[in-house]
């Protein structure tokens, strides 16, 4: 790892991700018809948050503000596990893909916790359904997982999306297409997007992210805003790389490749916003069932 | 210290009995498995101090106390003995003392019933590790449960007493479908005695397949694969079921039915392994599996501990009627979030590593790609994660509804915290959960050691990234305290402002518009409810003002009912045609003396 890569891995997670959710927005716009918020709004928007005052609700204890806190936290830890594009990771070990779900799972314990800690029936309704529902996306990035495992034969993210990976798409392209697919979903799950959630929803008893938080404002809502987008960003990087295995040499252009396809990955997702509704609630379950069982068939491919 | 750096010893005394000098021993396997049956008996037995005070139960109190430490020195004898009467000795008093500690609280019907069906299902364990060293010593000429050399018994042997010890030490430990007695005792039983019971007494059930597992020489393929089903199964159901429950303890106990899956995979990934003569992949498995039984010791005897403080404040081990306990036990609710967070498995805590060991096993026999093995492998490791988040869901639950938000229940709104004798067991358990999660490796030598009697062969290490594991703990603790402090000070300066939770503008929210425990379920409860079969009573509104309704919803465990109770009727039926042959008359009885005889030379002529 050389120190543009010793830098970028450490400034890039911190400062790129919010742009990937003004992106986002202005994709949804310009398809809507209009011009849209500035593309650095969600920078804004943060700052603006962050020199605002506090209203806390008297029902909560330490734990309400320990779950932007640790949220935060642990989605930056995460993405610095993902090396970006087939440069090496800030942090690479054998098992440090089972160490990024945890340090997710950790993030989420905290942020139910907070919303829990409200006392409010609003809350814990999207808390309850934020756990089931990540808990059925997580055997779905398993499996996508194993399958990058098994072609690659290792078990750490840095080697598993290394150089080699156009090599592995030659071996096992079925597979590996199905297990893109697959994790894009989880993509959208882990995130609360459409067709999962709808982070624009202005009734409270659809959220399932937002209803969360109803009760987090100024610095701490900040924090979560941000934490999310840095999970967004996480979930993308890995995305990108798989699904784009090309090797670019140079560690500047390479960086640099990476960047444009997550902003691609941006407008993808502002597209799907754009032309999906959101599914009924009880139908959810159904689709994560459907990409792990993608996921699945992507490992029983490899049979043989 | 000897043991744990791979040294061991042997101490036999020649008594008048048949089958040699009774021996006991100390080596890696045993000390693992000693360090926390020592910790949680002397935690729980400081804890049962202001828990279950003499003063207030005069009748229980002294049988308690004799049962509880009579059943875990029977338990240390069984980790010590290298004999097999030794060991069943143990055994048997370890059982039965459980049993009178269990039903400490005898007057309650509820409780009378839980210990009965402990005692049935321990009685039948114990048949089959009667069998099973029967068939040992009959095997190998003696009973010394020292390592069979290879060719000494037959394979189809070998498999016969993997069988009876998967079956018998099964039952005792709690896999799927075996682990019914489980959470009735466990609910049933003093809340430091359910601690000591599912943190160290079922483990005796995994020591017994791990060390007779060991003594056999060569392991097939097909009993790690066997295991590895079990684990998966155990863990998925057990975690399923305890996100139905509505009793904070009999939840804690379908937990341990979770982690004892869990362990079994560990052991199962192990097992093929090493039959397969991949060593170092084995030992990883192994030793995640030796770490987790000692993990779950600790956070699972301090959950309970937890609980207990919770329960003996509020006299309710109902889910929804607790809440909002944070504010009035601020210590005691820390210390089971650690718990909670540990059992999950996440990081910085010890659940994470033992986890973490875990699924590299499963990882690298997917990597390796031998054989067709590795497709077991890889459909155990999404189940894994499956377990993580159900469990993870199931612990905000718990968290969420005993602890945080509103009180509802009028006997916590004031009040101290627990007693400092409850308070310092819990501390001292939380701080061991935080030790081998910060610093793993610290632990590594002994696990390490350990696989290395488990699996008959010399290792130096675990091939595991511990520094690495070590480095995001301690940065995910740093940093978190950090953007804490930072936003501490930030809060400091901004104005502040305290509100009513936001409740949609509804006028006046009160605590029990909570989202409730049972609510918080639901959607997953729907989700498996293919395996769980949920009973809903759900009223019908139908005039348009309708009166008074109520909802309720439960989760019965199918094992006992639909597999269990149809074999053991079966049983009873075949026994009741028998009853024929015993008609109480003399002649009869010598009729069939007569008849066995002829039979007997029949056979011993035949073979001849």
């Amino acid at each position: 790892m050389t120190l543009v890569d010793f830098a970028a891995a450490l400034v890039i997670p911190l400062l790129f991700p919010p742009l990937m959710l003004g992106v986002i927005t202005r994709t949804k716009a310009r398809i809507a018809g209009r011009r849209g918020p500035p593309l650095l709004q969600p920078y804004y928007d943060l700052a603006r948050l962050l020199r605002k005052g506090v209203v806390r609700s008297r029902t909560t204890s330490w734990v309400f503000l320990a779950g932007p806190v640790v949220g935060m936290v642990t989605a930056l830890l995460a993405a610095s596990l993902v090396p970006i594009g087939a440069r090496g990771a800030l942090v690479s070990f054998p098992g440090d893909l089972v160490a990024f779900a945890y340090l997710l799972g950790l993030g989420r314990f905290f942020t139910i916790a907070a919303a829990l800690d409200t006392g409010s029936a609003f809350e814990g309704m999207g808390a309850s359904r934020e756990a089931a529902f990540s808990c059925l996306a997580e055997p779905a990035a398993f499996f996508a997982l194993i399958v990058l495992v098994k072609l690659s034969g290792s078990y750490s993210l840095g080697s598993m999306l290394g150089p080699d990976l156009a090599e592995l798409w030659a071996r096992g392209a079925p597979s590996l297409g199905l297990a893109t697919v697959s994790l894009f979903i989880v993509l959208l799950a882990e995130n609360s997007r459409i067709p999962f959630d709808d982070p624009t929803t202005h009734l409270e008893l659809t959220m399932i992210h937002e209803v969360m938080v109803l009760d987090h404002s100024g610095p701490p809502f900040a924090l979560i805003l941000y934490g999310a987008a840095v999970k967004l960003f996480a979930y993308g990087l890995l995305l990108v790389r798989i699904a784009t295995p090309f090797h670019v040499d140079a560690a500047a252009l390479g960086i640099g490749v990476a960047l444009a396809e997550l902003l691609v990955l941006a407008i993808v997702v502002g597209v799907v916003e754009s032309v999906m509704a959101r599914l009924q609630l009880l139908r959810v379950p159904s689709l994560l069932v459907g990409a792990s069982l993608l996921g699945a068939f992507g490992v029983m491919l490899l049979v043989g | 210290m000897l043991a744990f750096s791979g040294g061991g010893d042997e101490l036999a005394f020649a008594a008048g009995f048949p089958g040699g000098a009774l021996a006991v021993g100390l080596d890696p396997l045993s000390a693992v498995f000693l360090l926390p049956v020592a910790v949680l008996t002397a935690a729980c037995g400081v804890y049962s101090l202001a828990y279950f005070p003499a003063a207030d139960h005069p009748r229980e109190a002294p049988r308690l106390r004799v049962s509880f430490g009579l059943s875990s020195a029977g338990l240390i004898v069984v980790l010590l003995a290298r004999h097999s009467l030794v060991f069943l000795a143990g055994w048997e008093v370890m059982a039965i003392a459980a049993f009178f500690a269990v039903t400490a609280e005898d007057r309650d019907r509820e409780v009378r019933e839980a210990g009965f069906l402990y005692l049935v299902s321990t009685r039948a364990s114990a048949l089959c590790l009667l069998a099973l060293f029967a068939l040992h010593s009959a095997a190998t000429g003696s009973f010394g449960l020292t390592p069979i050399g290879v060719g000494v018994v037959a394979p189809g042997i070998q498999s016969a007493l993997f069988v009876l010890a998967l079956v018998g030490f099964g039952l005792k430990a709690g896999l799927v479908p075996l682990h019914v007695w489980l959470p009735p005792a466990h609910a049933a039983a003093p809340t430091h005695v359910s601690a000591l019971l599912s943190g160290v007494l079922i483990k005796s059930g995994i020591y017994g397949i791990v060390r007779v597992v060991s003594l056999l020489p060569d392991a097939r393929p097909w009993w790690g694969e066997a295991l590895l089903v079990a684990g998966v199964v155990s863990a998925v159901l057990g975690v399923a079921y305890a996100l139905a429950q509505h009793d904070v303890k009999r939840l804690l106990a379908y937990h341990s039915v979770e982690n004892i899956g869990i362990i079994a995979i560990g052991l199962g990934v192990a097992l093929i392994c090493r039959s397969t003569g991949r060593l170092d992949t084995a030992a990883l498995a192994l030793g995640g599996a030796l770490l987790h039984v000692v993990n779950h010791a600790l956070f699972k005897g301090l959950l309970f501990l937890g609980a207990g403080a919770v329960i003996q404040r509020t006299g309710t081990r109902s889910l929804d009627a607790l809440g909002g306990i944070a504010a009035a036990m601020p210590a005691t609710a820390i210390f089971f979030l650690v718990g909670a967070v540990a059992i999950v498995g996440l990081p910085p805590l010890n659940g994470f590593v033992s986890e973490l060991l875990i699924y590299s096993g499963l990882l690298r026999v997917v990597a390796s790609g031998a054989g067709e093995v590795w497709l077991l492998a890889a459909l155990s490791a999404p189940a894994l994660a499956l377990v993580g988040g159900l469990a993870l869901a199931c612990f905000a639950k718990v968290v969420g509804s005993v602890f945080l938000g509103a009180p509802r229940h009028r006997s916590v709104s004031r009040g101290k915290d627990a007693p400092a004798a409850m308070l310092a067991p819990m501390a001292a358990l939380a701080c061991l959960c935080a030790a081998i999660g910060v610093v793993p490796f610290a632990f590594a030598p002994a696990l390490a050691a350990a696989s290395a009697v488990a699996l008959r062969a010399p290792l130096a290490s675990l091939d595991a990234p511990f520094a690495a594991i070590s480095i995001v703990s301690l940065a995910a603790l740093a940093l978190c305290a950090a953007v804490g402090l930072a936003l501490r000070a930030r809060l400091a300066r901004a104005p502040l402002e305290a509100a009513g939770t936001w409740d949609c503008g509804y006028a006046e929210p009160s605590a029990r518009m909570q989202y409730s425990a049972s609510s918080f379920a639901e959607p997953l409860v729907r989700v498996f409810s293919f395996a769980l079969l949920p009973s809903v009573y759900s009223p019908r509104l139908t005039p348009i003002f309708p009166g008074p309704a109520a909802f309720h919803s439960e989760v019965v465990d199918a094992a006992l009912d639909r597999i269990l109770m149809p074999v053991v009727r079966a049983f009873a039926d075949f026994a009741r045609r028998l009853r024929v042959l015993q008609q109480g008359s003399v002649h009869a009885y010598l009729l069939y003396v007569w008849l066995a005889l002829i039979a007997l030379l029949a056979v011993t002529g035949a073979t001849e």
